[in-house]
């Protein structure tokens, strides 16, 4: 197991080195981030000042070097539009974009699963006809318009829930959370939800495929035959059975939807990293523009890694690492 | 509870004003406050949050006037020296009193520079090459090279600082974390929570009196549509910029109102003037020499083909001020006799065919597409109608972050240090931050010149003698009167000669629940002491 982390990580390294290469020289190509910054009475002195002071002076290797000797010290940079270091902009944020995307999969498990089986078990029935709808719309309804529509029925027509924004954080082991009082899951409920939906269609199909198909395995019979009662059946032989595509699937997903929430935290200000990258991009922050895909190069490692090693806790038959032992 | 208490109001849709007294203040608006350091950007969004907190010696009024701020009066002693008297018992938000020193603190920062501020206002002392002293605790001289009559409003972008909460301060983290935010204006910091609110407590020992609000929160919502129901539903009590398509409705509601003013944004079309052109090609294609934008005739052609009241009613959703002028009514510097032109297509083909171009060219028109109000669409409109006096017009727009910087430095002949633009044709906007058209003029009309400053704003590379010498003597002459005229000569000759093509002002707009009252200001600022409670 150790080996094959450490070897994940050497991995990541050259992966995390390609995509700086990348991405470095990606943002240098479009615009001059001095011109959106200054102000228009700025002269031309005042312009080469700025850029001067900023480094954007120097040929884009002596850029690109500064820039990796910082990384190898821990440093991403300091953001244009916020002075202040880069990481600490995303740690500041990432806790509710962390805490969205949780709230989200918890959905897409709490309610995603039991549709499903129920699905694999009926499938003919009315109900799972309607699953099976739902989870059709789910993938092909743009995020967009259905957080607009749930804004315009929840907020404005019945005015249950808040349109906007996130509530006064609460402090759990050190993180800033929202979940624990009423007022953070009304702000909480209609984003999570948005952002949970396509996961939750996932869910819906694996799950259903799964249990169509492993419903008529042998060892299925069998338990049945040997007059294990149906309940234990489904949840543990057959469940566990079908996690495995889940968990893969699932893992791939939520790294894309922490990194990528931006659309559902746009249109409910929530105020995550996935805001940030969007306004970062706007206005050319190169600085904070590199960090946030540096970082969720390194997250969707660590996630990868996660994954393997829940695989290996669910099916005993998969050894990660592939050493002798 | 309070807004438990809005949205059952709001679900049973009897949305009426609330009962109880309220004095919480929300604003939804459109672009969040990055910092809450004032001497970091130049950026709208940060300013108007630090307007409550800090305070400039003088302030603009909602018509973008100097007047009265930290500083009660200010005269130009000589030719090259400003005297500003300061306001009398004034105190921080921590109690210590405000003096000239901490004036002189703040411009000695500014001018020693804020490492890594890409945006800090410095450069306003640096026009004129101001240099500062202190007489005593409450007057303070300000000496120029030169003559300069713009140093009260310089002065008016730079929020004063105290010496003793500022000085050996981190900047940006310790002024975020409250530590350094200590200001003498209306309102005091109490939270700054990124992305999420800003929030403010009224100053009680403010010298202008009561704020009117106990306490301010400014919420960003950058999507118009959820700032819109956040408005609807009762998150917040007023915001910036509604989206137009949304104007007429929220109009018509009686549960809500409208405040607007013009802009001090003026959006027109510029045309490049090189000899060459890359984007402006006869109808076989070939590069056209000369440029047809160099004759004037071409220029008012395509000014008389635009139709601006169809813009300002069918994309603007009204909130748009069809002009030929180049700074708003109640401006210095406004020329009352410029009127915008008048839409006619006939007359556009006769100067066309006046002057060699009867058969029309081809043309592409470049702009942003998310910087100004409903930019892309105005741009296309214009397309169509200037395709219908036989110019093909094709359109290209780009985010803002592109647009700019090939704009100012895109064109291929560009080396380190000399600005090239790249567009034949595009569309922009110039703002007039201080409601004196004395650097609209030098910025957009005069000829370019990177050491003068002068023609900041002019990329389209337009030259004319006449109004260059105004605009430099405009820029040295003091007395206002004399000033105003050489500013409405050079305005005159340059819109005569359409050295740019004007489209309109933006209207500023906000919305908010009925109740409540606003002074609608030109600079785009949300002011919380410039609303009131009208219920009450």
């Amino acid at each position: 197991m150790l080996e094959f982390i450490i070897r994940r990580c050497l991995q990541a390294v050259l992966v995390l080195f390609v995509m700086t290469l990348l991405v470095f020289f990606g943002v240098n190509v479009i615009g001059n981030p001095v011109y959106i910054f200054a102000s228009s009475e700025c002269t031309q002195a005042c312009l080469n000042a700025i850029s001067a002071d900023l480094g954007l002076d120097q040929p884009i290797w002596e850029q690109y070097r500064r820039f990796l000797v910082g990384l190898v010290q821990g440093d991403l940079g300091r953001s244009f539009t916020y002075g202040i270091p880069a990481m600490t902009l995303i740690w500041e944020r990432f806790p509710a974009t962390l805490e969205l995307a949780l709230a989200a999969l918890i959905i897409a498990l709490g309610v995603g699963l039991p549709l499903g089986v129920f699905a694999g078990l009926r499938p003919r029935s009315l109900f799972s006809k309607a699953i099976m709808g739902f989870s059709m719309l789910s993938f092909s309804v743009p995020v967009f318009w259905i957080g607009l529509i749930m804004i315009l029925v929840f907020s404005v027509n019945l005015g249950w829930l808040p349109a906007i924004g996130r509530a006064q954080p609460v402090n759990l082991l050190g993180l800033p959370v929202t979940f624990l009082t009423l007022d953070g899951l009304r702000h909480l409920a209609m984003p999570a939800f948005t952002l949970s939906l396509v996961m939750l269609a996932i869910v819906i199909r694996l799950t259903r495929a799964g249990m169509s198909e492993v419903l008529h395995a042998d060892y299925i019979k069998f338990a049945r035959a040997n007059g294990i009662r149906e309940s234990r059946v489904i949840g543990v032989h057959v469940m566990k059975n079908i996690m495995i595509p889940i968990v893969t699937v699932l893992g791939m997903e939520f790294g894309g939807v922490i990194a990528f929430a931006v659309v559902t935290e746009s249109i409910f200000s929530w105020p995550g990293v996935g805001k940030m990258l969007i306004d970062a991009i706007a206005v050319l922050d190169r600085p904070l523009i590199v960090a946030y895909l540096v970082f969720v190069v390194v997250m969707f490692v660590a996630l990868n890694l996660l994954v393997d090693i829940v695989y290996s806790l669910l099916d005993p038959r998969i050894r990660v690492g592939g050493g002798a032992r | 509870m309070k807004r438990i208490g809005l949205a059952a109001i709001v679900a049973a849709s009897v949305l009426t004003a609330p009962a109880f007294a309220q004095d919480v203040l929300t604003i939804g608006v459109r672009s969040e406050a990055v910092s809450m350091d004032p001497h970091w950007t130049q950026l709208s969004a940060d300013l108007q949050v630090q307007e409550h907190i800090f305070e400039k010696l003088v302030n603009l009024d909602t018509s973008s006037q100097t007047e009265p701020g930290l500083a009660v009066s200010w005269e130009a002693i000589d030719d090259e020296t400003w005297e500003f008297r300061l306001r009398q018992g004034v105190t921080w938000h921590d109690g210590t009193p405000f003096t000239a020193d901490d004036v002189i603190y703040t411009f000695d920062r500014l001018r020693g520079g804020i490492s890594g501020a890409p945006a800090s206002p410095a450069f306003q002392l640096d026009k004129g090459s101001k240099t500062w002293e202190m007489v005593d605790d409450h007057t303070l001289l300000v000496r120029t090279e030169g003559p300069y009559p713009n140093v009260p409003e310089d002065l008016a972008m730079l929020p004063i600082m105290a010496r003793h909460a500022a000085e050996g301060r981190e900047f940006s983290v310790d002024f975020n974390s409250g530590l350094a935010a200590i200001g003498t204006g209306p309102f005091m910091f109490e939270e700054f929570s990124p992305g999420n609110r800003v929030s403010l407590t009224a100053n009680p020992n403010w010298w202008g009196g009561d704020p009117g609000w106990d306490r301010v929160v400014f919420r960003p919502v950058s999507q118009d549509s959820a700032r819109l129901a956040a408005l609807l539903n009762g998150d917040v009590d007023i915001i910036d910029y509604p989206p137009t398509v949304d104007l007429p409705r929220i109009e018509s509601d009686a549960n809500f109102t409208l405040s607007t003013t013009p802009s001090d944004r003026l959006i027109y079309m510029m045309p490049a003037y090189r000899h060459v052109e890359e984007f402006v090609r006869d109808n076989d294609g070939n590069v056209m020499t000369p440029n047809p934008l160099r004759d004037w005739r071409v220029r008012k052609a395509l000014s008389l083909s635009i139709d601006r009241d169809a813009i300002r009613d069918r994309i603007m959703g009204g909130a748009a001020e069809p002009t030929r002028n180049i700074v708003p009514p109640g401006f210095f510097g406004h020329v009352d006799a410029l009127e915008a032109d008048a839409y006619d297509p006939d007359q556009a083909r006769e100067l066309l065919e006046l002057a060699g171009y009867a058969d029309g060219f081809q043309m592409t028109v470049h702009g942003p597409n998310d910087r100004y109000i409903n930019d892309a669409r105005i741009l296309e409109a214009i397309a169509q109608m200037w395709s219908r006096i036989g110019i093909q017009t094709e359109v290209d727009t780009m985010p803002r972050n592109i647009f700019f910087s090939d704009l100012i430095r895109g064109g291929a002949d560009t080396f380190p240090g000399f600005d090239s633009p790249k567009f034949s044709m595009s569309l922009t906007g110039w703002g007039t931050v201080a409601g004196d058209a004395t650097y609209t003029v030098s910025g957009v009309l005069e000829s370019y010149n990177a050491a003068t400053g002068g023609g900041n704003g002019n990329f389209g590379r337009y030259a004319n003698p006449a109004v260059d010498a105004l605009s430099i003597r405009a820029k040295q002459t003091i007395d206002r009167d004399a000033r105003l005229a050489l500013l409405t000569e050079a305005t005159t000759i340059g819109m005569d000669d359409y050295a740019f093509i004007p489209l309109h002002f933006q209207v500023n707009v906000w919305a908010m629940r009925s109740g409540l009252e606003h002074e609608a200001r030109t600079n785009e600022r949300t002011l919380a002491w410039e609303i009131t409670r009208t219920d009450d």
